[in-house]
This record gives structure tokens, C-alpha cells and sequence, in this order.
């Protein structure tokens, strides 16, 4: 067995209380992740590899939607004491409004976590606990685009939104849709807002504090209030697909490799997706981040992986550590990159890359290379995120409402949240 | 002249018919042939490869065969709801009918209220909590058989008005008490208002989306309803597969029309005509 | 159904309590368990829950203020709006649909019970498959419906991504559903219908548009009463069909207030979420209830 020194006596004593137990009676335990083919794949991949080298031990991958409603199906199982032993769930404002250390079991005292970089631990961390380890890649929020038709129209990839704006227009003439936008799937709306945030902190470095604290809003500070106006702008210019109201991720991610459109907005994680679909055609497109006002100021926003989390109720948890060790050591990154590819940064010491990482994922490991140019996404900054973003950005980016409406109605969102956590400053 | 006029108006007819009422399942049946890749262009057309098998294959054995679980949860959760419904209904029909009380224009109130009022959601779970029951399909039943009960009782009230008490007063005269007055002498009287109650109500469970939505949240306890979520999620979505899963879950539903439809036909309608 | 409104008429003398002993009380008691527990006392926990701040652990009393939220929050309220667009437009399309049908398939033509199976199957069908395989056919850029009209020269609409159009689409489509029902209703109360008060009125030189609007609206009005009971019933508390073809979009515009309720929920504001109950709640009391009461008053 391929073990961590860190870890090596508690492994021990599991032995021993295996050894005393006959082997009929395998510990069985269950583990609920979303149903992305990504984390459905991780998943399944991680217990099956853990399964082979401790045969005491089974564990069952159960799958819920993912999106809001996987949200609620996470907190009400939790708060009905009918969550499974191990559960997958992002890292962030989400995981805080699990009310964790009440549901969650604390790490932050196991060996393992050592092998868990600082800066992770950072987004499951509350109340002074540490609830969980990362199960996937970092990933960056910005701009995947089709390198085919920057060859062919000569274009440079932007580092401020002028340029970008100015691309748009290139590409429009040539025939392409610039932007392709797919509000079918509303969460893929998000991005432009969500993926600016590094801009937002060029200018404002405190908002997420601010913001936190109730003394910050999206309306009211112009570089947040940006954010909405550029996905404003793009749909006012015309540069959006003309079926970006029916279109969903899986047409985005085709339009974008077959060059039907020349920009998607969208996690990194889509990498995989398209590898997955469309094979070497993954090196047509590149990535950058989304661009701000000034060059000098150019950087990725970063979404921290979603991590696994042990359930309080669980009737065993010293088993369910077990695996979290072997998911927060190399062997379980290898897994991983093994299962779907690398398509980002492992926040776990000693994972490293392979050197042949499709294009885009070349291009997104730039801006983690310098730590001037890369930040994490307010979520990861702030517990708070209203849930009815999606929604706004949709009617942002179809002219249903304007910008600084938009971000209001965001901000009353955003209150409510704040309320419903029992935030300080809201009331 | 009048032939010609009956054979254009039942042509036009047919042709309307055809077309807003069969070409929607039409779509459904077709897009359930076709491979994934033509399915995704949504058209209607016949597919050039018929794939149907492997789809069907494919729709049964997702997730560990969840849909066969889910045909059994939700199989469960329509025949204990529905044989209740239709014995505790029929019990309150029966006395509501024929004991004229003050208390009838309350109970009358109540069973308009429970055929009217949105249930509410969130505190139901919470009493389920409560009760320890939540998540589980014994309680999905007893909430069933609360929400449709009423429909029941309407049925079964109108319907009583129709059998004389003459008979009542001969089965007392011979000795019965009300237990056997009703299940012995009532209840086989009622079959077809019976029937009617069980084809509608089984229909209306088993179709049912939103409440095993909220009260039953897992996979363990999936109904067949949310099946569909296998194939749509913010990812993907393979049409093939999610038109072929709607096709498997429409199928007792086309048996229960087959066999049912004159008897629901007239059921619906001399409830709505007696009252 | 309707006249289910109704109170049985019957104006029977009181019997002996004798043979009332006949008729036990007890035999409420199953039904009233079940109902009083699963239905009444989480309706009136509501009414509580509403006025709570509540979240997965704790509940705070805070008063009206999930109502002012309600209220004032133009998504919510767009919500309240369309639930009344949608119950209102699904009555008058099934009433009005539904008796062109059962007039067409009362009147002389071959097979027509057939014809009235084929109307009535969708009833049967689970709503959610319906709303899946129209959010396909209504699909703007390919879909087979636009498909159509542009063979015939005509630019579809964007039915379910259109702000102002996505309810009437959803609409559209619960009528097409519905209406199997509807015109069952109405055909049983057009048969209903002595055919004597035709044959008089044909004597009286009335043609086939003004028997329809002087005999047959008026003495279907029990049908029609009825038909209107339950979709404005249904209507109101619509959501299965807007969750699988719209999710309340294009952003809220075609949220109803079950819809609401359910994101609610969803977001954790269980407090929020039952003031929409209760929000609904009223509306059915208050709108629903009197137009159903005076629809169903006897006839004087």
C-alpha cells in the first residue's frame, strides 16, 4: 500500500480494527457528488483505486443534479441528518452556507492536511475548523478562444477590455459570432461578472472585505458595477450568437471548437469537456483571462476546487479520514489527471502536471506562474453569494434590464444571503 | 350534399387532430429512435438509423438500473395511496351523504379547501422531520393520500346520492351492523365510481413531479417522474436517451388508456354532471 | 365535478337518530387523521413559518417582514402577476377551445369517439414529459415549430426565451394538455341539453350561430362552471409545467408564485419560501374562491 509518512499510524490502527473484524463484514460507506461527467468520473476513479488497495472497505458514489438544485439537496440532506458519509461540494461562500461546524467534521488535527497547500485550506476553513480536501484542479474563470480564427483575422490576444471589444468587432465582420453566449444553461451566464473579479480587486483590493461586512455593493462601487456593464455592453454591441437564448453549454463548447463563434466565457474546467468530446481539436483553443482596464493590470481569476467533506453523523468517520488522505496525497492527484486529464493546478504538496497539457490548459498555467496575476474569485474571498445571479446575468445579457439595475437587484440578493447567515452589518 | 359536408368537416377534423395532437408524439417517438447526434438537431424526421433497442438498453440500465427502482417506488407509492384513498374516501362519502348534520357544511368546507389550497411545502417537510418520517416512501403515501383525498370524497359523495336508502334500510332490517352495511352492501355497489377514483388518482400519483420532488429527495427513493433528470442536467443533455425515457415512462400510462378509456371518459363526466 | 361546489341538494327529512347510528361518525376518523396531519397542520404551521426568519438551524420571529420583501422585490411580485396571466389565460383557452371541440365532436362526424380519445390522451401524459418535448418543439433557431413556419413564410416567435412571450408559450401548451378534459366536461353537458329547445328554435328561424349563443352557453353553464373550476384551480398552482419548459426564465419573466416558492426554497429561505405559500394561499381564498362560488351558485 502506497502511503504518506504522515498518515502511516492511523492506517496502522485501521488495520488492526480490520484485522479483528471478519472480512464479510466490509465497511461500507456512500459518497454523494454532482452528476458532471468530470466529478462523476473523479469520483468513481478516487474510490475505485482506493477500493483495490483497501479491500476492507467499500464505498457507494451516489449522484445528485448539480446548480442550485444540487444546493438544496446538499443542505437539506444535512440539516435532516440524511446526508451520506463523504459528500462533494465546492469550497467557498457555498460550503459556508452549510453552516459547517455544526455539519461538517473538523481536519484541521489530521496528518494529511499537511499535504493540503495553505492557500486551500483558506476556502474550507470556518469558525477556526478545516472541513475539507480538494477533489479536483484548480480552475481559472476567463475567456476560451477559437485559435483558428485569431490566426486567420491576425488577432492578438486582449489584455484589456477595449482591445477585447475591438477583436469583437474584427470577428463580427469576418462572419463569427464573437461571443458565444448559451443562457439555455443559465449558470454559464455568470461568467463575465464572476470572472472580472481580479479587475474589480485592481481597483478596489478591500471589496470582498467591505462587501462582506455590508458596507459595499455592486451598484454602488464602480469597478463591481463594471462587471455588469461589460456583459451589458457585449449584448448591446450585437456579439453574441444569435441563439444565445436557446443554446446550452454542450452547443457552446461545439460552436467554439468548430469556429462557429470566436469567444465562450467559461471555467476552465470545460477542458476536459472538450477533450473528452472533440479529442485534439482541444488544441484549437487557446484561453486567456478576462481582460480589465489596463494592461499592466492583466490576471486570472481563480475558482478554488471543490472539495470532499465528512459528514458529522457519519457512523465512520476514521474510514471516510482514510480516504480523504488518500484523496489529498499524489497518488490521489494521479487518479485523477489519469481519469480526466489535467486541466489545472492541484492544491495538494508534490502534484505536479504532466508536460504535455492540452493548449488552453498551457495558457491558464501562465497566470498561476506569477502570484501578481492571479486572485481567487469573490466567492472564495466572501461567505456571501446570492443565488439568483444567474437569473440577473441572463436578463443582462439579453437587454431584459440594464446593468446598474441588474447589480441592485443583485444586491438585494446578495442581502438576503448576508441575513440568512446571520452576518454582522446587514440588518 | 349532407355526406359531403360530413366527410369534409370529419376530414378537417382528423387533419387538425393529426396534427396538434399526434405529431407531439409523434417527435417523442421518433427522436427516441434516433442516435444521439441526430436526435441533437431536434428535427422531425425519420431517423436513418433506428437505434431505438440500444436506447432503451441504455435508458434502463443508467445508474445502476434506476429506472427500475424508480418504476418500483413509484409503483409503491400509487397502490397504497390510491386503495386508501378509495377505502377512507368512500367511508366519508358514504356517512357525509347520508347523515345530515350540522357538522356536513364544515366537512364540506374542508374537502374544498383540500382540493383547492396549495399544500405547504416547506412546513410539511419540517413535520416530517419531526415525525422522523421524512425521506421515506411510507410518508410520501400518507402525503399522497392527504392531498387527493378529497377528490375522492367528491366522487364517491355525488355518487351516493344515487343509490336509494332503501337498500340501506333492507340490509338493517336483515341485521347489519355499519361496518358490514358498508363494506358488505355499499362498497361492491360502487364499483364503477371505484374504478373511475382508482384510473384517475393512479394516473395523478404516478405522473406526480413536484411533491416526491420535495419529500424525497435521493436516489434511493427516486420516483419515476425524476428519472428524466438523467439525461437533462447543466451539462449535457442527450436527447435520444431523455425523449427514450419519456416513451418507457408513458407506456403504463397508454396501457391504462387502452384498457380504461371509455370507463374514464364516463367517470369524469357523470362526476362532473351529478354533484 | 363542479357542481361538486354544489351542496347535494337533497332535502331529505332528519332521520331517527336511530338509524343515524347506521351512519358512524368514526368513519371520518381515517380521513381526518391523515388529512389533519399531512395537510391541515402543516397549512396552519404556515401561516407561523411565514412570519419567521428560518434557516436550516434556527427560526427567528420577524413579523410581516418576509411579506414587505415579497412585495417589494419585482421578481417576486413578477410572479404574483404571471400566476394571474396564467390562471386566467389556461381557463379562457380551455372554456373557449374546449367548446369549439365538444360542439365539433358532438355534431356529426365519422369516428367520433375515437377522435375524442385521441384529444383526451395528453391528460394522461406526465406533465413534465409534455413541457420537455415542447421546450424541444418551441426551440427558436431549429425547432420543429419554427421549422414549419418558415416553410410557410412566417418568422416564428422566440415562444420560451421571449420576456413577454415565455408565459403565454407555457400557457399555451398546459391548454393544449388540458383541454382533452375540458371538452369531455363540455360534451357531457351539451348532451345534457333537451334537443327539443333547438328544434324550437329552429322553428323560430334561429341559424346554427345564434342557437349556439342563446341555448348552448347558457344551459352548459354548469359544465362551463366546472371546466373553469379546475383550470383556474390548476392554474393558479401551476409548476410542473414552467419548471421543466422555462425554470422561471428567460431571467424571472415567467416565474409563477410555485416557481418562486420552489427557488426559495431552494436558496434556503424556508421563512420567504412559505410566505409565497401563503402568498398563493390568499390569492386562491381571496380571487379563486369567490369567482368558483359564483360560478357554482344554484340557479335561482
Amino acid at each position: 500500500m502506497k502511503t504518506t509518512k504522515s498518515y502511516r499510524p492511523l492506517v496502522s490502527i485501521l488495520a488492526l480494527m480490520m484485522a479483528g473484524s471478519a472480512m464479510a463484514n466490509d465497511v461500507r460507506l456512500d459518497l454523494l457528488t454532482d452528476n458532471s461527467p468530470n466529478s462523476l468520473a473523479a469520483a468513481n476513479a478516487l474510490v475505485n483505486a482506493y477500493m483495490e488497495e483497501n479491500p476492507g472497505v467499500r464505498i457507494e458514489v451516489e449522484v445528485r443534479p448539480g446548480g442550485s438544485e444540487g444546493d438544496n439537496i446538499v443542505r437539506s440532506r444535512l440539516a435532516t441528518g440524511s446526508m451520506s458519509d463523504l459528500f462533494f461540494y465546492n469550497s467557498g461562500s457555498l460550503l459556508q452556507a452549510l453552516n459547517p461546524s455544526r455539519t461538517l467534521v473538523d481536519l484541521s488535527n489530521e496528518p494529511f492536511m499537511d499535504n493540503v497547500l495553505p492557500s486551500f485550506q483558506s476556502v474550507v476553513e470556518a469558525n477556526g475548523g478545516i472541513y475539507g480536501v480538494p477533489a479536483e484542479a484548480g480552475m481559472g474563470g476567463g475567456i476560451l478562444y477559437n485559435r483558428d480564427i485569431y490566426a486567420e483575422l491576425g488577432l492578438e490576444v486582449p489584455t484589456t477590455w477595449d482591445q477585447f471589444m475591438d477583436n469583437n468587432t474584427v470577428i463580427a465582420e469576418a462572419g463569427y459570432a464573437p461571443v458565444i453566449g448559451t443562457f439555455r444553461d443559465t449558470w454559464t451566464s455568470q461568467l463575465f461578472v464572476l470572472a472580472d473579479y481580479f479587475n474589480v480587486m485592481q481597483e478596489d483590493p478591500d471589496f470582498h472585505a467591505e462587501f462582506t461586512a455590508g458596507n459595499r455593493t455592486f451598484a454602488e462601487s464602480t469597478p463591481a458595477l463594471r462587471s455588469f456593464e461589460r456583459m451589458q455592453s457585449v449584448h448591446e454591441a450585437g456579439y453574441f450568437n444569435t441563439n444565445y437564448d436557446s443554446a446550452g453549454y454542450e452547443d457552446g463548447l461545439r460552436m467554439l471548437v468548430e469556429g462557429e463563434g470566436a469567444h465562450y466565457p467559461m471555467l476552465t474546467f470545460a477542458i476536459s469537456a472538450i477533450v473528452e468530446t472533440f479529442g485534439d481539436q482541444v488544441d484549437n483553443v487557446g484561453f486567456f483571462a478576462q481582460p480589465g482596464d489596463s494592461p499592466d493590470a492583466n490576471g486570472l481569476t481563480v475558482w478554488m476546487p471543490g472539495s470532499l467533506y465528512i459528514n458529522q453523523d457519519s457512523s465512520h468517520i476514521d474510514e471516510a479520514k482514510d480516504f480523504l488522505a488518500f484523496v489529498a496525497s499524489t497518488r490521489g492527484c494521479e487518479v485523477i489527471i489519469d481519469e480526466i486529464g489535467a486541466s489545472g493546478p492541484f492544491l495538494i504538496e508534490g502534484c505536479g502536471l504532466p508536460d504535455d497539457v492540452p493548449q488552453p490548459v498551457a495558457d491558464m498555467l501562465v497566470y498561476f506562474e506569477d502570484p501578481e496575476r492571479n486572485a481567487p474569485a469573490l466567492e472564495f474571498l466572501s461567505p456571501v453569494k446570492g443565488p439568483s445571479l444567474e437569473q440577473i446575468t441572463v436578463e443582462i445579457g439579453s437587454g431584459i434590464r440594464d446593468a446598474r439595475s441588474g447589480a441592485e437587484l443583485y444586491d438585494r440578493d446578495v442581502r438576503r444571503q448576508a441575513r440568512q447567515l446571520g452576518l454582522d452589518g446587514w440588518n | 350534399m349532407y355526406g359531403t359536408r360530413k366527410l369534409v368537416v370529419s376530414v378537417l377534423a382528423y387533419a387538425g387532430a393529426a396534427l396538434f395532437f399526434l405529431v407531439p408524439f409523434a417527435f417523442v417517438a421518433l427522436t427516441a429512435m434516433k442516435s444521439r447526434q441526430e436526435a441533437s438537431l431536434l428535427q422531425l424526421s425519420w431517423p436513418s438509423e433506428i437505434h431505438l433497442i440500444e436506447n432503451l438498453i441504455q435508458v434502463i440500465q443508467v445508474r445502476d438500473f434506476m429506472i427500475v427502482r424508480a418504476f418500483f417506488n413509484s409503483a409503491f407509492i400509487t397502490v397504497f395511496s390510491v386503495t386508501l384513498i378509495v377505502i377512507f374516501s368512500a367511508m366519508v362519502g358514504f356517512v357525509l351523504n347520508r347523515r345530515k348534520t350540522s357538522w356536513n357544511k364544515m366537512i364540506g368546507f374542508l374537502v374544498l379547501s383540500g382540493l383547492m389550497i396549495p399544500p405547504a411545502i416547506v412546513p410539511t417537510i419540517w413535520l416530517l422531520q419531526e415525525l422522523g418520517i421524512f425521506r421515506t416512501l411510507h410518508s410520501m403515501v400518507l402525503i399522497q393520500v392527504a392531498y387527493n383525498i378529497s377528490f375522492g370524497i367528491i366522487l364517491y359523495r355525488a355518487f351516493f346520492s344515487t343509490i336509494p336508502r332503501e337498500l340501506d334500510e333492507a340490509a338493517i332490517m336483515d341485521g347489519a351492523g355499519p361496518v358490514s352495511l358498508f363494506f358488505k352492501v355499499m362498497l361492491p355497489l360502487l364499483k364503477p365510481v371505484t374504478v373511475t377514483n382508482i384510473v384517475v388518482l393512479s394516473v395523478v400519483i404516478f405522473n406526480d413531479f413536484v411533491h416526491p420532488l420535495y419529500y424525497l429527495p435521493g436516489d434511493q427513493n427516486v420516483t419515476i417522474q425524476l428519472t428524466l433528470y438523467n439525461f437533462q442536467s447543466m451539462y449535457n443533455t442527450s436527447y435520444n436517451l431523455l425523449f427514450t425515457n419519456i416513451l418507457v415512462i408513458t407506456i403504463p400510462m397508454l396501457i391504462v388508456f387502452l384498457f380504461f378509456n371509455r370507463q374514464i371518459v364516463s367517470g369524469m363526466t357523470s362526476g362532473a354532471i351529478k354533484g | 365535478m363542479t357542481l361538486l361546489l354544489r351542496r347535494t341538494a337533497s332535502q331529505r327529512v332528519q332521520k331517527a337518530p336511530s338509524i343515524d347510528s347506521f351512519y358512524p361518525f368514526w368513519f371520518y376518523i381515517p380521513a381526518g387523521v391523515v388529512y389533519g396531519l399531512m395537510f391541515l397542520v402543516p397549512t396552519f404551521a404556515s401561516f407561523y413559518f411565514s412570519l419567521t426568519h428560518w434557516t436550516l438551524f434556527d427560526q427567528r420571529f420577524i413579523g410581516l417582514d418576509n411579506f414587505r420583501e415579497f412585495f417589494a422585490e419585482p421578481f417576486l411580485l413578477r410572479g404574483l402577476i404571471n400566476t394571474f396571466i396564467f390562471g386566467f389565460t389556461t381557463s379562457a383557452g380551455k372554456v373557449a377551445l374546449g367548446m369549439m371541440l365538444a360542439v365539433l365532436l358532438t355534431s356529426n362526424i365519422y369516428l367520433r369517439s375515437l377522435l375524442r380519445s385521441v384529444i383526451f390522451f395528453p391528460v394522461l401524459v406526465s406533465t413534465i414529459g409534455i413541457g420537455i418535448t415542447f421546450t424541444v418543439l418551441m426551440e427558436p433557431h431549429q425547432g420543429v415549430i419554427n421549422t414549419a413556419l418558415q416553410y410557410m413564410g412566417i418568422q416564428g416567435p422566440r415562444w420560451l426565451t421571449s420576456p413577454s412571450l415565455a408565459i403565454y408559450s407555457v400557457a399555451l401548451v398546459e391548454i393544449w394538455r388540458g383541454v382533452g378534459l375540458a371538452t369531455l366536461i363540455l360534451i357531457a353537458g351539451l348532451v345534457s341539453i333537451p334537443t327539443d329547445y333547438y328544434e324550437a328554435a329552429r322553428l323560430d328561424g334561429a341559424n346554427a350561430w345564434q342557437q349556439f349563443w342563446r341555448i348552448t352557453v347558457p344551459l352548459s353553464r354548469p359544465a362551463v362552471a366546472t371546466v373553469i373550476t379546475l383550470s383556474l384551480i390548476d392554474g393558479l398552482r401551476t409548476f410542473d409545467l414552467v419548471w421543466a419548459m422555462t425554470r422561471g426564465g428567460p431571467g424571472f419573466s415567467s416565474d409563477v408564485l410555485a416557481s418562486v416558492i420552489y427557488k426559495q426554497y431552494q436558496a434556503g429561505f424556508y421563512g420567504l419560501s412559505t410566505a409565497g405559500n401563503v402568498t398563493l394561499f390568499l390569492v386562491i381564498a381571496v380571487v379563486a374562491l369567490p369567482i368558483v362560488a359564483y360560478l357554482n351558485r344554484e340557479e335561482s
